[in-house]
């Protein structure tokens, strides 16, 4: 085997899966930005517009509408769940929000159960997503699934970039990240800064689930808890609050599992999700606030 | 005087272990055991999450290295031979009695929170809870993958059941009995402080790392005792008996009643077990009459959850707060002298 | 003078943290186109007074008028919109962000793009070192500086009434002196002004009247050039019973 080639197939396999790393981690990052909270529940949206796009496309919607009208339904839940569970406990004590979103994410999965059956369902991937991409003799291959989760996470991400530096309410989301007092004093309407959060940081969420469920081919109703404890490890070392520092810590946790399945001894690789989390927990001692330092902890 | 009402109380509840399995269902009998399970359970989280300010979801974690080395200690030797033919050599040969294997579990438990415990309770803020959900994965991916000693994915199966009312109600009582002892002594005092104020605890010169990995270690040995006698209540488990559902439902239990009181825990563990079972009956399907309500699989998860958040939106603090209900009866007292 | 009706009305607010009185049963007006300032030690209760009125802070009982309408319900930013700005202690500006995005969000409650761009240039004029500093991120720059930048962000609303908090700690007195000096050019141009302010001697030079708080409640008030030479408001500071 080539290894010049074999390290190209790596690369694009670390684009691929740290592009969905990084998508759910901005979520997460943007709501504990302005809420303080640890949001459990993010992992959920993935899975309610999966669902919703399942569903669409079995009634016979055209499948880009099917996937528009899910992420669409993605960031419903997410302003519903700030509505009805978020809004209600907003600056109580960090333990309060989290175990609120730990409930609704319970919640929300059993709903999910009680809908849909707790069985996996497939995910109507059209054939031209599976297209299968091989050069060198078949050394490096990629579908259009990879192709377009990175170029889409790439691109939504550039966006949202350009969002919170060049528009008002961005600007102004990050200023009540910053701080929600002197940003309620200059004006900003924080209630619908938290919902739009809300609406984008989902939106992502569901995003990252279509292209999960198109590559894995199916879904259920707990396919988001994996992908949230990744992100939450992404957003945590990318300096937790911090976008920029989220996609960061999305993309090196991809290129960190890849390392470890495609470059670690064989015997290392089921021990992946180990791995990842004992490294945070060494990490977090020595750099609580992430590479990017945005908030620091009480450090004993 | 207190001490002889407490005595009688005891004698009582430990005449009632006897005797209610000879008068009540199997069902019923059943159902009481998982109360004193999750009273072990839940008291254990109570030590590590109400007293110390540290938040962990890693809990669960502990449940399942205690029912799986309990499992590996007590299971036949004929069972050994051949659902686990590649332990090693001195494990093979050894079958434990359920009480001895249980302290085993609690001790390597406890041991494990010291080692773990270092790096994590050093830990604090938001970041603390996501670091101890780190722990459960890691040990549910350990299982998994330790196949010689957990038969992996598959599951685990052979492990005596031998619980019995009488045992579980001595474990309950004395798991709570150890609690309070410790939560009301000083070193309950300097759990307290550390958890209200990490940085005036340290300027009055408490050890803040040492208290909480005290009181870690501590709920990690009941989590592994709780862990044991779960597994040989269930006779078979895997590692995804012990996951986040579960999780839930212990956190549940804990915040209904409070998490800084173990009249809490005990109220919590009772009435969310109660509920539940109602629900899971109601979940099968009803019928009333003519009337039959289908199966609904997951409705009471739901409603759970739901209670659960109304709980966090009402009473973030739970029904009792940090009070017991012996000090409710002293302030009721206080009150109607004034 | 004063016959025209207040600007402003605090009637009987009380303010309380949980089971503490910040704030007993005040009274005070403002008219328009007038300066108060606030004076007292610290934990007397003026910052807290400002942030009621802004509506960060809900009163107890009491009422809040404005314009001869109720706020003590109105939200920050309806206040805000109504004309009441506030430039808060620490100036806490949005570190992250630059000196003009700062100053673009002082100006978010406003969609007359022509006029907020006239006000920056005004800002500018007033304050040049902001002009200078345009790109840079607001956290990075002098005390003094900030505290610039932060009074022109509360400007950017243009508001009918300025609350400043403490414009003069931790800022060189060099640059205290500018800041008050526009101040009071502001002052002549019509801005009504509330200031609280350590600094009494300042505080009393730019105002018209004065209000001294104490632990709450207002223990003294006059026309502010009485007050400048009257004792008993150095005995409030420093906490003597008369």
């Amino acid at each position: 085997m080539n290894s010049l080639e074999f390290t190209i197939q790596q690369i694009i396999n670390a684009v691929s899966l740290g592009s969905l790393y990084a998508m759910v981690a901005v979520g997460l990052s943007m709501v504990f930005g302005i809420l303080k909270m640890t949001n459990f529940a993010h992992g959920d949206m993935m899975m309610t517009g999966s669902y919703a796009t399942v569903l669409l496309s079995a009634l016979g919607v055209p499948f880009p509408i099917a996937i528009v009208a899910g992420i669409a339904v993605s960031a419903l839940t997410g302003i519903l769940a700030e509505r009805i569970a978020y809004r209600p406990v907003r600056g109580a004590p960090d333990v309060t929000l989290l175990l609120t979103s730990l409930a609704l994410t319970y919640v929300l999965e059993n709903l999910a159960i009680l809908i849909f059956s707790g069985s996996p369902r497939s995910f109507p991937t059209p054939d031209w997503m599976n297209e299968v991409f091989a050069f060198s003799d078949g050394a490096i291959t990629f579908t259009s699934v990879d192709i377009i989760s990175s170029t889409s996470a790439i691109l939504s991400l550039l966006g949202l970039g350009w969002f919170v530096s060049h528009t008002t309410t961005g600007l102004g989301m990050r200023a009540a990240a910053e701080d929600m007092a002197a940003a309620a004093l200059v004006g900003l309407d924080i209630n619908r800064l938290i919902v739009i959060a809300f609406a984008i940081a989902s939106g992502f969420a569901g995003l990252a689930g279509m292209l999960w469920a198109a590559q894995s081919g199916i879904i259920e109703p707990d396919m988001g808890f994996s992908p949230l404890l990744k992100a939450f490890v992404a957003a945590i070392v990318g300096g937790f609050g911090s976008i920029a520092g989220a996609v960061l810590g999305g993309y090196l946790l991809g290129a960190l599992e890849i390392l470890i399945v495609g470059f670690g001894p064989t015997e290392l690789s089921p021990y992946r999700d180990a791995i990842v989390f004992a490294l945070l927990i060494v990490f977090l001692l020595f750099r609580p606030g992430g590479i990017m330092q945005a908030n620091r902890e009480v450090k004993l | 005087m207190n001490r002889i009402l407490i005595l009688a109380g005891l004698a009582s509840l430990a005449l009632c272990a006897w005797v209610l399995p000879l008068i009540v269902s199997d069902y019923v009998v059943r159902l009481l055991i998982m109360v004193c399970i999750n009273i072990v359970l839940v008291g254990s989280m109570c030590l590590a999450n109400g007293f110390t300010g540290v938040f962990s979801l890693g809990q669960v974690g502990f449940v399942a290295i205690g029912a799986y080395v309990s499992g590996i200690l007590s299971l036949s030797l004929a069972d050994k031979a051949s659902y686990l033919p590649d332990l090693p050599m001195f494990l093979a040969h050894i079958e434990m009695a359920t009480l001895p294997a249980t302290l085993i579990a609690g001790l390597v438990c406890a041991a494990i929170a010291i080692v773990v415990g270092l790096p994590l309770m050093r830990l604090s803020g938001h970041h603390v809870s996501v670091a101890t959900m780190g722990f459960m994965i890691i040990v549910n991916v350990v299982i998994i993958n330790a196949d010689s000693f957990t038969r992996g994915a598959r599951t685990f199966t052979g492990v005596p059941t031998d619980m019995t009312l009488p045992w579980v109600v001595g474990w309950a009582v004395l798991a709570i009995f150890l609690l309070a002892r410790l939560i009301y002594s000083p070193i309950g005092l300097a759990l307290r402080s550390v958890r209200e104020d990490v940085i005036a605890a340290q300027a009055v010169g408490l050890p803040v790392l040492g208290t909480r990995l005290l009181a870690f270690s501590f709920g990690a040995f009941l989590a592994g005792v709780g862990g044991s006698l779960y597994g040989h209540y269930l006779g078979s488990f895997s590692a995804q008996t012990f996951f986040f559902p579960l999780m839930v439902s212990l956190i549940t239990m804990l915040v209904l009643g409070g998490m800084s009181s173990l009249s809490g825990v005990v109220t919590g563990v009772i009435v969310v077990t109660a509920l539940s079972e109602m629900l899971r009956n109601l979940e099968r399907g009803v019928h009333l009459g003519p009337v039959s309500i289908p199966p609904l699989f997951g409705a009471s998860q739901v409603v759970l959850g739901l209670l659960f958040i109304l709980v966090m939106i009402y009473r973030p603090r739970g029904l009792f707060e940090d009070r017991e209900i012996s000090s409710v009866f002293k302030r009721r007292k206080q009150r109607s002298n004034s | 003078m004063t016959d025209t009706p207040p600007l402003l009305t605090v009637r009987d607010l009380t303010v309380k943290y949980d089971a503490v009185v910040a704030l007993d049963a005040i009274s005070l007006g403002i008219r328009q186109g007038e300066s108060v300032a606030l004076i007292g030690a610290n934990g007397a209760g003026k910052s807290t007074l400002l942030r009621t009125i802004s509506g960060l802070i809900r009163p107890a009982s009491g009422d809040i008028s404005y314009n001869g309408q109720s706020i003590r319900q109105s939200s920050p930013q309806a206040i805000l919109r109504g004309g009441i700005a506030h430039c808060p202690e620490g100036r806490r500006l949005f570190g992250a962000l630059t000196v003009e995005e700062n100053l673009r969000l002082g100006a978010c409650t406003r969609d007359d793009a022509a006029a907020v761009r006239r006000d920056v240039e005004r800002v500018e004029e007033m304050f040049p070192i902001i002009a200078e500093r345009r790109k840079q991120a607001a956290g990075t720059l002098s005390g003094g500086e900030q505290q610039m930048v932060a009074l022109a962000r509360a400007m950017m609303s243009s508001p009918r009434l300025l609350m400043l908090d403490e414009p003069s700690l931790g800022v060189a007195p060099l640059v205290t002196k500018l800041i008050f000096a526009q101040l009071a050019e502001m002052k002549r141009s019509g801005t009504t002004i509330l200031l609280v302010e350590q600094n009494v001697k300042l505080a009393l030079a730019l105002s018209d009247r004065a209000y001294v708080l104490r632990t709450g409640r207002i223990a003294l008030e006059g026309e502010a050039h009485a007050l400048a030479d009257d004792p008993r408001v150095f005995h409030a500071y420093l906490g003597v019973n008369e």
